[in-house]
């Protein structure tokens, strides 16, 4: 469903991805791992169209999307749940949803108001109060359920448990499951290896802005070369 | 009694054009929230407005009120087209070069219209032009009243289209939240151009409106411009509320200074209220956080 491949990206000329590759089929959540700087969100954003790519494809539902701007991938159905949620913080919780189906998926807003609802019913509780008094973990639901309103087909998360308590990421987990579920493809980008290894049925693990390790969820959850590097074990 | 009569009937009038001021303020503040820069071709659009008005008065016989319907779409798609295919491009996204982009075209229209109509001050003659409209002892210039209530109502067209529609949602996410607005679907630089768009659009009501009682020169506009600065930052720069209060509040603070100092001393309660304004309120009234 999505292929990235040899992937070169950066800012101001200076490549941060150096030649990465990746995929993701449908239905599938993904883990996309790697300590801080690695490039994950450069990876993101270059795959979500805000930053040009420098050489390499990227491919959804086998045509080239790296030349689209961020709207006309959001049309196609990738849909990026950026790092810092980046919600709108002079808006109601209800108008951030709404915006959400502003390009895709407007003519289903209703219904699928009320299913980002029944997933998350704190957000509910408060449609009418302004996104920018929402606390961390209820501005995270916000940002996930801004990007379900579009119907997306395959939705990026960058970092969706940072910032938040352990019991809330635990619950912020177990939602991502849920909507998985669903049928939903998910490209879960995470620092947080003990638990997207749980979630993910395959995972990457990237250094340097590029791919070091690859394989399915157990199989990494075993590799001591993992376990040394971001458990200290 | 009659000291009375007079203070009413300038309060009236202050009211009237403080209406108009807010429309030109409410383009400026728009602007200022969604792109954060100044557009120093708010004068000369207004100007250019004018006497867009003049023309079509004078040349093609159309009725400054009915002018609106036709000014009104044309000002929105040339402020688009301005904003996208000049602006934004000549900028390369930066805020500094916008300001400059903007002063150039302020001056590229002053002088063209000074090259097209010379510096003469022209008006237009409308049949209702000194009607006025009696409420006890007070004599209202209907074209003013019109004015008035007209202004409220873009004012209100405007608030509804920022909270109502799409488009306006989409307007007040990019003023505050770009990426998040593009990781929605939402073309920041369609959006840019729409405001830009919209501010033009106030411009050329405001123009329609102003043309039955005032007059036109190639260097109109920085008179009103100067006063809409003022609104804003008393207002609070980006407050479609502030803009409409502060324009009332201004209006009848130069009508009755004019009163009570003489009308050269006009202008001088309303640099007054910036300098206080600015000293003691630097957000304005209805300011939000920088
Ligand atoms: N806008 C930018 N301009 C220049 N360099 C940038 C920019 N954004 C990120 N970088 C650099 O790119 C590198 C990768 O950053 P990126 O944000 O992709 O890392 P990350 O893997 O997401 O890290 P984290 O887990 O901390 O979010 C870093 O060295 C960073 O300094
Ligand atoms: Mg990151």
């Amino acid at each position: 469903m999505l292929e990235v491949r040899d992937l070169v990206a950066g800012y101001g000329g200076v490549p941060i991805l150096r030649g990465l590759s990746i995929d993701v089929q449908p239905g599938e959540i993904v883990a996309v791992l790697g300590a801080n700087g690695v490039g994950k969100t450069t990876l993101n954003r270059a795959i979500s169209g805000l930053i040009r790519t420098t050489s390499g494809a990227i491919r959804f539902d086998g045509a080239p999307i790296s030349g689209l701007s961020a709207p006309d991938i959001v049309a196609a159905g990738l849909i990026h749940v950026p790092e810092g949620r980046k919600i709108f913080p002079n808006m109601s919780v209800r108008e951030n949803l709404e915006l959400g189906s502003y390009r895709r998926g407007r003519v289903n807003r209703a219904a699928n108001l009320e299913r980002v609802f029944g997933i998350f019913p704190r957000l509910r509780e408060r449609t009418g109060q302004f996104a920018g008094t929402l606390s961390g973990g209820e501005q995270q639901m916000l940002a996930i359920g801004r990007g379900l309103m579009a119907e997306p087909r395959l939705i990026i998360m960058d970092e969706p448990s940072l910032g938040l308590s352990p019991l809330l990421v635990e619950e912020m987990f177990a939602l991502i499951s849920r909507i998985a579920a669903e049928g939903l493809a998910v490209m879960l980008v995470e620092q947080n290896v003990v638990q997207s290894l749980e979630l993910a049925a395959r995972a990457y693990v990237l250094e340097n802005g590029a791919v070091v390790m690859a394989g399915s969820a157990d199989d990494l959850k075993r590799d001591p070369r993992l376990m040394k590097t971001y458990l200290g074990m | 009694m009659l000291k009375f009569d007079i203070f009413l009937s300038a309060l009236a009038n202050g009211l009237m054009t403080g209406a108009v001021y807010a429309l030109i303020a409410l383009g400026l503040t728009l602007v200022y929230g969604v792109l954060h820069i100044i557009n120093f071709a708010h004068g000369a659009t207004l100007t250019a407005a004018m006497f867009a008005v003049f023309v079509a008065h004078s040349v093609f016989k159309i009725d400054p009120y009915l002018a609106i319907v036709m000014l009104t779409p044309l000002f929105f798609g040339l402020g688009y087209a301005v904003q996208r295919f000049v602006i934004n491009p000549a900028s390369h996204g930066n805020d500094s070069n916008i300001l400059l982009v903007t002063l150039g075209l302020s001056i590229i229209i002053e002088n063209a219209l000074l090259a097209g109509f010379r510096s003469d001050t022209r008006s237009i003659d409308v049949p209702y032009g000194f009607s006025v409209i009696e409420i006890g002892n007070l004599f209202l210039s209907t074209p003013k009243v019109v004015a008035f209530f007209a202004s409220f109502v873009v004012a209100g067209l405007l608030w509804l289209l920022l909270a109502r529609t799409d488009t306006g949602k989409a307007i007040r996410a990019v003023a505050r939240e770009k990426t998040g607005a593009a990781l929605s679907g939402i073309n920041v630089d369609h959006i840019y151009a729409v405001t830009f768009g919209l501010g033009a659009a106030c411009l050329a009501i405001a123009a329609c409106l102003l043309m039955p009682t005032f007059l036109v020169n190639p260097r109109i506009g920085n008179a009103f411009v100067l006063v809409a600065f003022t609104i804003v930052v008393l207002g609070g720069m980006g407050s479609i509320a502030g803009a409409l209060v502060g324009g009332l509040i201004i209006g009848v603070v130069e009508s009755l200074s004019g009163l009570y100092f003489g009308e050269s001393l006009g202008q001088i309660g309303i640099f007054l209220i910036f300098i206080l304004v600015l000293l003691f309120r630097p957000t304005g009234l209805f300011g939000a956080k920088a």
